[in-house]
Parts: C-alpha cells; structure tokens; sequence
C-alpha cells in the first residue's frame, strides 16, 4: 500500500497506531519547542486544487512541527491555472523529488488517479463528494478521548454514532463510515430524502429521517454542514425549516443527555444544522476535533515517512 | 527457560542490591534529593527509574519525581527501518535547572543516549545530565560513559543482553544469549 487515500485502506491495528502515536504528538503541542526531528529531509508538497483553511493550515503545521519541508501549491496562481493539465503538475513536481503530495481537489477520485501518476506518497486531503480519511481519523481521535474522559476503555465497539445533515455533499460522512466499519462502531445516517447520497443502502448502516428517535439511542451525534455552495437549490424548503427536522436545535440539546458526545467537522452554520448550546456545550468536540487535527496528521504522516523509502507504509 | 545458549547472570536479589547501591551513589554525588529528575527510556528504562526514586525516597523521604523520556524520533536509524512504534514522553516537572539522570536498562554503542540528548534539549536546559544503567556491556561507537552503573558485563557483539523486569515481563533476570552455535 502506498500513501493513504481512503478510510477503508487502514486495518484496526494500524488506525489503532495512528491514534496511539497523534497521542503523543498531542502532547507536542503542549511544549514550549514543537519539534521533532523525525522526518528531517523529507519534502511533503500540499497540492490543493480547492481552498481549504484548516486542513491545508494542519498538513502544513504537521510536517513542519515533524521537521520535513512543506511547500504549499495552491490551484490559484500555479501553472494548473495557466492551463498545465494536474498531471503534468503532478509529474513535474514529482520529478523534483518530492516524497509525498497532500491533494485537495474538488473531484471525487482524483486524488487515487494522481497516485497513479507519481513516485511519491499521496495522501487524500478531501476529493470532492467522495472521502476525506485524515478527517475521518481525527472526528475517531477526539472521540476516543471522550469515551475515555466518561471513564471507558475507548472502544467503538457496539458505539452508537449518528451522522446527520448534508450527507449528499459530504465526503466526511463516506470515511467516517468506513473507519466505523472497521472499528466496530454503530452508525446510523440521518439526512431528508433529497440529501442521501445515491446507493446508501449498499453502505451497511442504518439509515433514517427520524432525528429525534436516533437521538435517544446516540453515543455520539455528528452534524454535518449544509453545504450551500454545492446546492443548486430544491434540496429543502428553507433553512429555518431544515433546522426544525435536522438541526441540533436548542430544545434537542436540551434532551440530549451530557455524555453524548457532540461533533462537527466546521466550518459550522450556526442556526441551521447546530444551534450555540450544542455548538458551545460542555459535551462539544468541536475544538477537541480541530486541535486533533495537527497531532492525527503528524502521525499519519510519520506513519507514512518515517521509516524506510521501501518500507514506508502504514 | 532452559535455552542452552542462554546464560543467567543475575536474578532479582542481585538486580535489587545494584539498584539499591547505585541510588545511593546518586544520592550521594548530588548531596540528597534535591532538584534531581529520573528519566526512564522507555521500555525497560521506565521500570528502572521507578524503582530507584522509591528507593530514594523511602532513604532520604520525599518524593523524587520521575518520568519517561522517548528517544524514537530522534534515532539517527530512523531512515534503516520500517516505521518504529513511538512511546510515551511525560516529564512531570520542567527540567530547566534541573539535574536529570537518564536511566536505561543496557548501555551499548550509546547511540540511544545521543538521542536522549537531542530529546532534551527540546525539552528544555537542564544544569547537569547524568546516566545510570544497570548494565554496561560495551562497545561503545560514541564518546559517552555511564555514571551509575549496575554490572560491567563484557561480551561479544554476536551475544545479546536480555533484560526482565517483573513489572513488564513477570520476573527480573540479566541473561547473555549467545548467538545460535551450528
């Protein structure tokens, strides 16, 4: 295996690696000097053909923090937008000696067919409606630190998990899904009819369009942004509408018991999928998952870089 | 158990007096337990260093505080390897001004206590760095000696040094293995 493009790629014992080390490197964040010397001399290129703030900002702290020279390609201002083709792009950075890519792009698969094309590493940093693995691996990191701050062990096993909202458009829900699948947890996909993503029944979890029934069951509720710039409209009638049947609003909140986790990748629609009691509750992961971030990526990447060129693998 | 190559070298009564001499020798060269920091590298380093601040302590009483110190990142062997697993670092009290003792359970070519070192420094300025391990075996391929040491073990680089410890591994026992004899 080479690179990471998808959650359904990583076996429980190497996501339990992944998490084990973004433990340690948690701590990093911690100290005064934040820096390891592990992957000195390596050069990671964060090639994002879409913007992205946060996750392109915690590729870039990860390698840096872990000593390997990172270089950030943004679509805009770069060759692609003189009308060189990805991969051409893709190659000539390639051949510069580059050990491992970081691609954001807005088509679903994209980022599998650009490892095809290269020596280096790639990893999936979100390809269109499709998956976005590292995202997946940090919304496991923070609630595993979770269920072990309500004193568990911080197994999925038989962990009820409700993913709800823009399930069409979402590419965290897909990975999400297949990590779950291989750490035993229980997901169940809540969404209106018109936001479920075609052959969601060949997924192998529930799914429903009743919120308020999954609710009483849920370990963890995941809101997922609607996300309006990918509509075209007709998806529902109006936003104080799709609160009203989809959002975490404050009387939900109100009901939901304090050792229900609540998660949400952001950036989020306050007022529509998550209200501010739930965004700002004492039981949010919301910051928990974005300080996560950092630590998950470094170990990813150490995962991935950190050993030997033949043997660099997860 | 009964590996004809191997060679028992010392069990627990004899492990427990060399531990026993060797806290007292950090005692007595630091005069006591003050602003002295043990730092076990993980894994057998850990147990080690546990064990001599209770040692220490129930001597001198106060605690002395101990932790653990991992050296992965920094080994210069990193790139020889597949991926090492990566243990845990908890230093429980800043180490700046500190005199830390770096405990390991065997010293060898002392390459893993050069990493200690790069591992220190961003850890912080400690006012001395001292070393105790509970077995030298030699063969040293950097300028660095132990100041505590349990047993001088001489051997050849074809023999391993097999340290047990009963809190990771059921009982204490030292035992040089000699490489398989055709």
């Amino acid at each position: 295996m080479k690179g990471l493009l998808s959650a359904a790629d990583l076996n429980a014992h190497e996501i339990e690696s992944i998490l084990d080390v973004a433990e340690e490197m948690h701590t990093i964040q911690q100290r005064p000097v934040k820096k390891l010397p592990a992957l000195r001399g390596r050069t990671i290129v964060n090639l994002f053909f879409e913007d992205s703030t946060r996750t392109r900002t915690s590729f870039e702290i990860a390698g840096k923090w872990l000593s390997a020279d990172t270089i950030n390609v943004s679509a805009k201002g770069s060759s692609v937008s003189k009308g060189e083709s990805m991969r051409d792009t893709m190659m000539t950075l390639d051949s510069m000696g580059v050990d491992a890519f970081v691609i954001r792009h807005s088509s679903s698969g994209a980022v599998a067919q650009a490892a095809s094309w290269v020596k280096a590493q790639c990893i999936n940093a979100g390809d269109g409606q499709h998956e976005h693995p590292t995202q997946a691996l940090l919304d496991a990191f923070a609630m595993r630190q979770h269920f072990r701050t309500l004193g568990e062990g911080g197994s999925f096993a038989g962990k009820r998990i409700a993913i709800v909202g823009d399930l069409l458009h979402s590419r965290v829900v897909r990975s999400n899904v297949l990590l779950q699948r291989t750490l035993g947890g229980k997901v169940t996909l809540v969404a209106p009819p018109t936001l479920l993503p075609m052959g969601v029944d060949t997924w192998g979890c529930e799914v429903s369009s009743d919120f308020d029934a999954v609710l009483d069951e849920a370990d963890i509720v995941m809101m997922l942004r609607v996300q309006r710039e990918r509509m075209s409209g007709g998806f529902f009638p109006t936003a104080r509408e799709y609160a009203a049947s989809y959002g975490l609003t404050e009387e939900r909140f109100a009901r939901l018991s304090p050792t229900v986790g609540i998660c949400h990748p952001g950036p989020m629609n306050r007022g529509v999928e998550i209200s501010s009691a739930a965004a700002d509750a004492i039981n949010s992961l919301v910051l928990d998952q974005v300080s996560a971030g950092v630590a998950v990526r470094m170990s990813v990447l150490y995962h991935l870089l950190g050993g030997a060129d033949e043997e660099g693998q997860l | 158990m009964t590996d004809p190559s191997t060679h028992t070298i010392w069990g627990s009564a004899e492990i427990s007096r060399a531990l026993t001499r060797m806290a007292h020798e950090i005692l007595e060269s630091n005069g006591g337990t003050s602003g002295l920091l043990l730092l076990g590298i993980p894994t057998r380093g850990v147990p080690l260093a546990r064990r001599l601040a209770r040692i220490m302590a129930d001597t001198e009483g106060g605690a002395v505080p101990v932790g653990e110190l991992d050296i992965t990142m920094y080994r210069d062997d990193l790139r020889n390897n597949p991926t090492r697993r990566v243990g845990r670092t908890v230093v429980p009290t800043p180490i700046d001004g500190r005199t830390v003792v770096l405990v390991d359970d065997v010293l060898y070519s002392g390459r893993t206590i050069a990493a200690a070192f790069d591992a220190l420094r961003d850890l912080g300025r400690p006012k001395a760095v001292r070393l105790a391990v509970l077995v030298d075996r030699g063969h040293r391929e950097l300028p660095i000696r132990a100041d505590y040491v349990g047993k001088d073990l001489p051997t050849s680089t074809s023999e391993k040094v097999r340290v047990r410890l009963t809190e990771l591994d059921g009982s204490d026992e030292v035992a040089v293995q000699r490489e398989e004899a055709r």
